[in-house]
This record gives structure tokens, sequence and C-alpha cells, in this order.
């Protein structure tokens, strides 16, 4: 049953020191407040996993919470790579992560399957791709009707999934609209599910009837934060903040000004700071 | 006709290969302005799906990031991102994946995932996205790059896609039923694979390029094929179009090109 409260008590009731952890969001609607929240209270050895872990886990990983990383594109969207990840595995900056690779498909599959409740994902992918040969995790299994050989990956099962969408009813539904990505399947995926929203609203009962609504006893928690995804987007609400991504490549550069960066705009504030950050955008 | 780049020259020759019945799957990086120009000028009805879930999409600017949010208000319909891996990738509903590469050797095979050794890399690249599964899904393959001799190498460092392995049937043996990589388009020449061994051969040089300077920027000894065509140099239309399209698109994302 959904419970609403505040960012700060919904990360410290769910998430531990060492649990997996889902963050998603595919450019759109990525959780950028609750990760910060994360930040903020320091919790560590965490297993992350994200299809395109971009800007949040390049500040997780930057201020050493993450023990490992399970992720398909290691890239800023558009702008290039992710200089505080590459850090952590080129020079063990601030420490070593592990990390697993996995493509785009087996990571969507996993998720899938991990809603589905099944331990693993079966699908036609890796063929003639390095990835297996250095991920343990990808293994064969032959089809018992046809003998056709097919990947198969682990399911994901994360302790939390956090995601940010529209909006929430009073009784906790979620409404997700747009690019909705792969964030049912990870919150149907997880232990528990935190959602932050842009707004709350009385009812879903003028919504069309096919619309990706995630029932409130599929979730722990709602917080509603306005603006909580920039500098990723919120389709109905605000853009993505182009201007934003580019210059984290800059920011991201640097460990001395990657970490007053974080100091300034992170760990000194709060979640009220993201409603004026997406203001005009 | 007015002067051109050769990138210019790389993205329309790129857009000509794509036709109106086409069902392609749009890489990260140049393919997207080469299958944009396409639905802009000969190919209207194409449909662009980029790994977002965006089916059928028309953007007015090109996108920064796949995830942008005119793909989705432009598409025909959006679906998650499970779905578009298991139903329309693996489903074998693409008949075109169009991909770049940081690395690329001569049987179309791709790396974007490390240079050096995997686990203790001299550079860490993004790494493959939906790349692995593109190659071997799709119908065909086309690649997209500029020429270098650190792009265009004799050995890649990682297979992040496979192309046509080590040449020849090796897709077959592997189990794979797709044509895999049918097409290279350069800043400098059109290369198709040759039927048998399938090594890329340039069959076709843009206008004023030389054999030299395609050698020149290559990695690996370069076969021409015996009858070489000049591409045809860019129509007043394909520039004007391609030339707008950035235009817009470097206002709209604050001096930003877009991928």
């Amino acid at each position: 049953m959904a419970k609403f409260q505040s960012l700060k008590e919904a990360v410290a009731e769910n998430l531990r020191d060492g649990d997996t952890v889902a963050f998603e969001g595919f450019t759109h609607l990525i959780p950028h407040a609750a990760a910060h929240e994360v930040i903020r209270q320091g919790i560590k050895d965490l297993t992350l996993i994200r299809m395109t872990p971009d800007i949040i886990y390049d500040q997780l990983i930057g201020m050493g919470l993450a023990r490992k990383v399970v992720f398909s594109y290691a890239g800023n969207p558009g702008v290039g790579l992710l200089r505080r990840m590459r850090d952590a595995i080129e020079n063990k900056w601030p420490r070593a992560i592990e990390t697993v690779e996995h493509s785009h498909a087996a990571m969507a599959n996993a998720y899938e399957a991990g809603a589905a409740g099944l331990p693993c994902a079966v699908f036609r992918g890796y063929r003639g791709a390095g990835l297996k040969d250095v991920n343990p995790a990808i293994k064969n299994v032959v089809c018992p009707f046809t003998g056709e050989e097919l990947a198969a990956v682990p399911a994901h099962r994360p302790d939390v999934t956090f995601i940010h969408a529209q909006r929430a009813s009073r009784r906790g539904d979620i409404l997700i609209e747009g690019i909705v990505g792969v964030q049912k399947e990870a919150v149907l995926a997880a232990k528990r599910a935190i959602v932050t929203v842009e707004e709350i609203v009385e009812d879903f009962d003028d919504l069309h009837p096919n619309l990706c609504v995630l029932p409130h006893w599929t979730v722990t928690a709602v917080v509603e934060v306005p603006g909580g995804a920039h500098p990723s987007y919120t389709h109905g609400y605000y853009s993505r903040d182009n201007a934003s991504y580019l210059e984290w490549d800059k920011i991201s550069a640097d460990r001395d000004l990657f970490t007053q960066w974080m100091q300034k705009n992170v760990l000194d504030v709060g979640p009220d700071v993201f409603a004026a950050r997406v203001k005009g955008l | 006709m007015r002067d051109f780049t050769p990138n210019e020259m790389m993205t329309i020759a790129a857009s000509r290969a794509l036709s109106n019945d086409d069902v392609c799957f749009v890489g990260i990086g140049a393919p997207s302005a080469a299958c944009n120009v396409a639905r802009l000028t000969h190919a209207p009805d194409i449909t662009l799906i980029y790994e977002s879930g965006t089916i059928g999409t028309a953007p007015e600017v090109l996108p920064l990031s796949i995830g942008d949010g005119e793909l989705c208000e432009t598409a025909l319909t959006t679906v998650s991102v499970p779905e578009m891996f298991r139903y329309w990738l693996q489903g074998g509903r693409i008949s075109i994946g169009f991909l770049g590469a940081a690395q690329l050797d001569r049987f179309g095979n791709i790396n974007t995932t490390v240079i050096g050794d995997y686990h203790h890399p001299k550079v860490r690249l993004p790494g493959g996205g939906g790349a692995p599964e593109i190659a071997t899904s799709c119908k065909e393959v086309f690649i997209t790059m500029k020429q270098a001799t650190r792009g265009m190498v004799e050995k890649i460092d990682f297979y992040t896609s496979f192309g046509h392995g080590e040449g020849g049937d090796h897709r077959k043996r592997l189990g794979i039923d797709t044509k895999g990589p049918t097409l290279l388009i350069t800043d400098l020449a059109l290369w198709k694979p040759d039927p048998e061994t399938k090594e890329f051969t340039v069959v076709s040089l843009h206008p004023g390029v030389t054999r030299e300077q395609v050698q020149e920027t290559c990695g690996w000894k370069v076969r021409f094929a015996q009858d070489m065509d000049e591409t045809p140099a860019p129509t007043e239309l394909e520039l004007t179009t391609l030339r707008d399209l950035q235009a817009r698109t470097e206002q709209a994302h604050g001096g930003k090109r877009g991928v």
C-alpha cells in the first residue's frame, strides 16, 4: 500500500547499505531528486542497476556510494562519456567498482523476467558479441522444442526501484505517459518501489483506459517532488535541460570541480530546489 | 551546384540508401541525420524507430538524445523498451539497422566498448546499448562513419556488435540468418561487402576523392571494385534539406548539432 511521505523518510525507510537498487527512466523521467536524496543520506556499497547509467550514476559513483554497476550503455546521452564512472573504472577513484555489462535487449528482458517472477530471461541475443566472453552472467540455453540456441541472463530483482512519474492519485496510483521506458517492469521486479511525481491529483477517473498506470498496491512510497526529473524531462510538464547535460561534461571532468558542485547543488540543498530548476523549460 | 563538405556528402549518400518502404532502427550518432534527410526528401513514408520505443517518428529537429520528447510527440505510437526489443527488433520487424562506430574492421565488426583490454581498458567507451542485437536481428545493417586510421582498424579491440566476423559464412556458422552489414557510407566513399569474402570493398568514390585519400585514412589495405562509380554530388534539394535541418537543430539545442 502506497505511503505518502517525504523523500527523506521514503529513502531512509526503504534503502539500506549494500542494497541492489534500480533507478530507471529512459532519457525521460529520470529520478534525479531521489538519487540526490540517496547521496545526502550517504547510503553506500550499493549495487546499481540501470540501462543507461548517465548523470545520476556518475554522481553516485563519484561520491563513492557504488560497489557494483549493472548497465548497458555508460554514456551521457547526446554528449559523450561518463567521466566519473570512467575514473572509477580506469583509476579506482574514489573507489574501485565492479561492472557487469549487458546489451539493452538483455537489460530490458531481465527487468521483464523480474516482473514476471521468472529466475531468468531468455532471448535471441549476443550472437557473435564480445560481452558474453567477459560477463559470466550471460549463458546459452537450448530451446527444448526447436533446438535453437538462445541467450539467457538472470532476472533483475532489485531490493528497491526508484522512478519518477507525472502524477499520483490521492490513493497512490501512478500515471506514466510519453516514453514509458522500462519503469513498469522495474517497479514490478522490485521488492520495494519509491515513486516521485510532479503532482498529486484527486483521482484518475478521466484518464484514457489504456494508459500506463501502476496500482497503488504495487508501490511502497509516493513523494511529490515537482521538477524531480531535472535535468531529464517530464512529458507534459517541462523539457529536457540539454544545457545541463552539456555542462555536466565539464563538471565531471575534474575531481575537485565535481566535489564542489556536489556539495553546493546536492549535499547542501533539499528536494525542494528542483521546482525552481525547471521553471522556463 | 553549391560547395559541400565531406560530412554533408556522407549524410546525403547515406540518406539515399534508404527507401520509402524501410522500417529503420536508428542508432545513436551520425545515422539519425541521414535517416531524417531521407524522410524529408525521397522517402516521406519511411518508418523511423528509436530504441526509446518511438515508432514512426518524424522530428522537426534532430534529437540530442535517443529519448527526446519530440520523438514521442511526433511518433505514430510509443511502446515500452522491453516491447521494442522483444516484439519489434527480435520479432524481425525491422528492415534496416543503422549504426555508427568508434572502431570498425574490414568485415563490419564494430567496437564501441573499450580501447585496450576489456578488464583494464585504456579508454572506457560508452558500450553497446542496443547495438549487439540491432546488428543481428535487423534484416540488414548500414554503417556510417568518418574515415580515420584510428577508427578503421586492422583489428578491433572488442566485438561490441558482430558484422561478418572473420568473413565468409561466419554469420551463418553462428546461427545468424540476417544479412548483417551490407553498406558502409563514409565521408569519402561507399563500400559494400564482397559477395564471397564479405570484406568491405569500395564501390563508389565521392566527387573529387582519390583512391589514395581512401587508403590514407583507413587502417587496412583497401580493396577497390573493378567497376567503381562516382557518387553523384548532393542535389540542391538534398543539401538545402540537410542544412535547414541542422540549422533548426542548432537553434533548438543551443548550438548543439544533435544526433
